[in-house]
C-alpha cells in the first residue's frame, strides 16, 4: 500500500542526506526506521515524507531544551564561563564574540587567558578584548593555566564584574594529562566562585569523533552547553544530533563567521532546515 | 558490539556453511559491514559507495572463494584497496630548479597551517635547507605573532613586514617574501595563509592571487584528521579555487579514524604527503599509507 508510494530510492536519498550531514550511521538508521514506521502507519505520500523527516529531526534536537546561558552573578560573585574543546575549533573567537554579546547586554565582562601554551594565544584573546572593549587577564607564556584562571576570576570578583569568560588551550580528548589539567583549572576556579557554564566548542566540520570529544570533555568538566562553530561553511554539523541524543547536552550557540557579531543562539528549526538543504529565504 | 571491521565480518561469516564460493547474500552482508565501518571512520559517502562496489567485485573472485577464512581474506582486500588509494602517488617534495623553492599552505580555519609551517621549516632545516617563513595571514587575530613565535622556536627567519589583524595586503607580503628570500639566499620559502572556507569566493580569490604572485612549487592543502563528510566538498572547493599538489593531514595524535584521508585521496587523486601529529614542532612525519589504512579500519 503506502509502503509502495515511497520507493527504495527515496529512502536511500534520505539516508544519504543524513549520512552526508555527519548525523552518523546509528542515528541515521534509527531515524529512517522510525520514518518507515510512520509512513506505514500514517500512509503518507513521498511529498510529505520530507515533512515527517523534518519533524523527527526537530524532535531529536529537542526545541524544549533549556538553551539559556548561566551568565548572571551568583552568590554575590560573577558568573564564570569556562570554554573548552579540541585544538582549533574556535574557542578564543567564541570567547571574543560572547564578550561582545554580553557587553551589548550591559554586562561587565572580564576575560581570562588560560591558554598559556599555544603561541600567541594570550595575545589573540587580548586583541579580542580590545576589539570588544573588555579587559583580559593574562599570565606569562608557559605558566600554570589554573593560576591564570584563578587570577581572572579574582579580578572579576574584585571589580564586581558580571561574567568572567575563561579561554583554555585546545586539547585532544585522548590526552589524559591535558584533560586532567583542564579538570584542575575548573577546580581551582571553584575555590572562589561557581563555574556557572562550561561550553564545549565543536567545529561543524567535525565528523564522528565529535561524539567522543563530547563524552570525554563532559566526563572531565561537566559540559553544560555546546557551541557549534563554522556553520557558515558547507558542513552541516550533524554530529550534534548524536551528541544531544547520547549526552543530552544542548547546543546553545552557533558560530557563523570570524567577525565579532557572528555568534547566534542555536535555533533548532533553522539548524534542521540547513541540514536538510532547505535554504533560508 | 563489534568495533573493528574484522570482528564485524567474522560475525557476518559465523553462519557460513563450509568453504567455497560466497553467496550473493554473503557478499551483500559483507558490503554492508564494510560500508558501516568506513562511514564510522568518516570516509565520505560517495567514496564509500565506489569503494564498496570495487571490493564487492573482488569478493566474488577466486581469492575469496578459495580462502580458508573469507573474513580475513576480505579484510586483506579492503586493506590493500585502501593502501592503493592512499599511497597511489606518494612522492617527495618538488624543489625549484632555481632557488627559492616556494611552498604555500592553504586550508580551512584552524586546520593547523601556522603550526605546520614551523614543523615543515624545522624538517627542511634538519635536511640542510635554509627555509624562511612568510606571514601572509593578516586576518586572524595575532596570526603574525603566532608565526613569529613558532619561527623563533625552530630557529627560522620569519618575514613579517605587516602587523596583520586586518592591516596589510597578504598578496604583497607573499610576493615580497619570495624576493626577500632570494636576496638573503634562503632556499625554501613557506607561505602561511589565512584560514578560509570553501564557500567563501572572495577569500578563495585571495588565495589564488597569492598563488599567482609567488608561483608556488608546491601548494599544500592542510586538513584536520577529525573532519567528517564535508571533506570532499572542501577538498574540491580548494582544488577548484586555488589548486594544490599535495595534502597534509593534521592532529593525527587524536583518536579520530581519519577517513578524510581516503576521501580526499580518492576524490582529488592528490597524494597525502605529510602527517602532523602533535603541537610540538617535531610532531611531524611523512605520510605512511599502510598506517593510515590500519587506522581507518581500526586494526
Ligand atoms: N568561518 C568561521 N571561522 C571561525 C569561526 N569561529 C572561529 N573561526 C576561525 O577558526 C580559527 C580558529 O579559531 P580560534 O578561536 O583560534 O580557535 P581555538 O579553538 O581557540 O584554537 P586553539 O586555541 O588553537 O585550540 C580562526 O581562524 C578563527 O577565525 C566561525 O564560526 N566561522
Ligand atoms: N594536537 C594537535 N594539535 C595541532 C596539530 N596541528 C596544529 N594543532 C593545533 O591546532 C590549533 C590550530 O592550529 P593553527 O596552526 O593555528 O591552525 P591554522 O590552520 O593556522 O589556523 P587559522 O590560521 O586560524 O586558520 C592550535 O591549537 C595548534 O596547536 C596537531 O598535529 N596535533
Ligand atoms: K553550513
Ligand atoms: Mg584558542
Ligand atoms: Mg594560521
Amino acid at each position: 500500500l503506502s509502503r509502495d508510494v515511497i520507493d527504495e530510492d527515496t529512502w536511500e536519498e534520505i539516508e544519504d542526506l543524513l549520512i552526508t550531514a555527519d548525523v552518523g550511521v546509528a542515528p541515521t538508521q534509527e531515524l529512517v526506521a522510525r520514518l518507515r514506521t510512520r509512513v506505514k502507519v500514517e500512509g503518507v505520500s513521498s511529498a510529505s515524507v520530507q515533512d515527517i523527516l523534518r519533524e523527527e529531526l526537530v524532535t531529536l534536537v529537542d526545541p524544549s531544551l533549556d538553551r539559556s546561558l548561566a551568565v548572571d552573578r551568583k552568590d554575590g560573585k560573577p558568573a564564570v564561563v569556562l570554554v573548552v574543546g579540541v585544538n582549533g575549533t574556535g574557542k578564543t573567537t567564541t570567547v571574543g564574540k560572547l564578550a561582545r554579546v554580553l557587553v551589548a547586554e550591559d554586562k561587565q565582562v572580564v576575560l581570562g587567558a588560560a591558554d598559556t601554551f599555544r603561541a600567541a594565544a594570550a595575545e589573540q584573546l587580548a586583541t579580542w578584548g580590545e576589539r570588544v572593549g573588555v579587559p583580559a587577564v593574562r599570565g606569562p607564556e608557559g605558566s600554570d593555566p589554573a593560576s591564570v584562571a584563578f587570577e581572572a576570576v579574582r579580578t572579576g570578583i574584585e571589580q564586581e564584574a558580571d561574567v568572567v569568560l575563561v579561554d583554555t588551550a585546545g586539547r585532544l580528548q585522548n590526552k589524559a594529562g591535558l584533560m586532567d589539567e583542564l579538570g584542575k583549572v575548573k577546580r581551582v576556579i571553584e575555590k572562589q566562585a561557581t563555574v556557572t557554564e562550561v561550553l564545549l566548542v565543536l567545529d561543524a566540520t567535525t565528523g564522528q569523533n565529535g561524539l567522543q570529544q563530547a563524552r570525554v570533555f563532559r566526563e572531565a568538566v561537566d559540559v553544560t552547553g555546546i557551541v557549534l562553530t563554522k556553520l557558515d561553511g558547507s558542513a552541516k554539523g550533524g554530529i550534534v544530533v548524536a551528541v544531544q541524543r547520547e549526552l543530552g547536552v544542548p547546543v546553545k550557540l552557533v558560530g557563523l563567521g570570524e567577525g565579532a557579531d557572528d555568534l547566534a543562539p542555536f535555533d533548532p528549526a533553522a539548524f534542521v532546515d540547513a541540514l536538510m538543504g532547505v535554504t533560508a529565504s | 558490539m563489534f568495533t573493528t571491521l574484522s570482528d564485524r565480518l567474522a560475525a557476518t561469516f559465523k553462519n557460513l556453511r563450509g568453504k567455497g564460493r560466497l553467496s550473493e547474500a554473503d557478499i551483500d552482508a559483507t558490503a554492508r559491514e564494510i560500508r558501516i565501518a568506513l562511514l564510522e571512520a568518516d570516509v565520505a559517502l560517495p567514496v564509500v559507495k565506489k569503494f564498496v562496489a570495487a571490493v564487492k567485485e573482488r569478493a566474488r573472485g577466486e581469492e575469496v572463494s578459495g580462502a580458508l577464512n573469507p573474513a580475513q581474506q576480505i579484510v586483506k582486500i579492503v586493506n590493500d584497496e585502501l593502501v592503493t588509494i592512499l599511497g597511489g602517488e606518494t612522492r617527495r617534495l618538488r624543489y625549484a630548479k632555481t632557488a627559492p623553492t616556494v611552498l604555500m599552505l592553504a586550508g580551512l580555519q584552524g586546520a593547523g597551517k601556522t603550526t605546520l609551517a614551523a614543523k615543515l621549516a624545522l624538517w627542511l632545516k634538519d635536511q640542510g635547507s635554509s627555509p624562511m617563513l612568510v606571514a601572509a595571514d593578516l586576518q586572524r587575530p595575532n596570526a603574525v605573532n603566532q608565526l613569529q613565535i613558532n619561527g623563533e622556536r625552530v630557529g627560522v627567519k620569519v618575514f613579517a613586514p605587516e602587523p596583520g589583524n586586518g592591516v596589510g595586503d597578504p598578496v604583497a607580503v607573499a610576493r615580497a617574501g619570495v624576493a626577500e628570500a632570494r636576496r638573503t639566499l634562503h632556499d625554501v620559502v613557506i607561505v602561511d595563509t589565512a584560514g578560509r572556507l570553501g564557500v567563501d569566493a572572495e577569500m578563495m580569490q585571495q588565495a589564488a592571487d597569492i598563488r599567482d604572485a609567488v608561483s608556488p612549487d608546491e601548494i599544500l592543502f592542510v586538513v584536520d584528521a577529525m573532519v567528517g563528510q564535508d571533506a570532499v566538498n572542501t577538498a574540491q572547493a580548494f582544488l577548484d579555487g586555488v589548486g594544490y599538489d599535495g595534502v597534509v593531514l593534521t592532529k593525527l595524535d587524536g583518536d579520530a579514524r581519519g577517513g578524510a584521508a581516503l576521501s580526499i585521496a580518492s576524490i582529488t587523486g592528490k597524494p597525502v604527503m605529510f602527517a602532523s601529529n602533535g603541537e610540538k614542532p617535531t610532531d611531524f612525519d611523512v605520510f605512511h599509507p599502510d598506517r593510515m589504512a590500519g587506522r581507518i579500519l581500526d586494526m
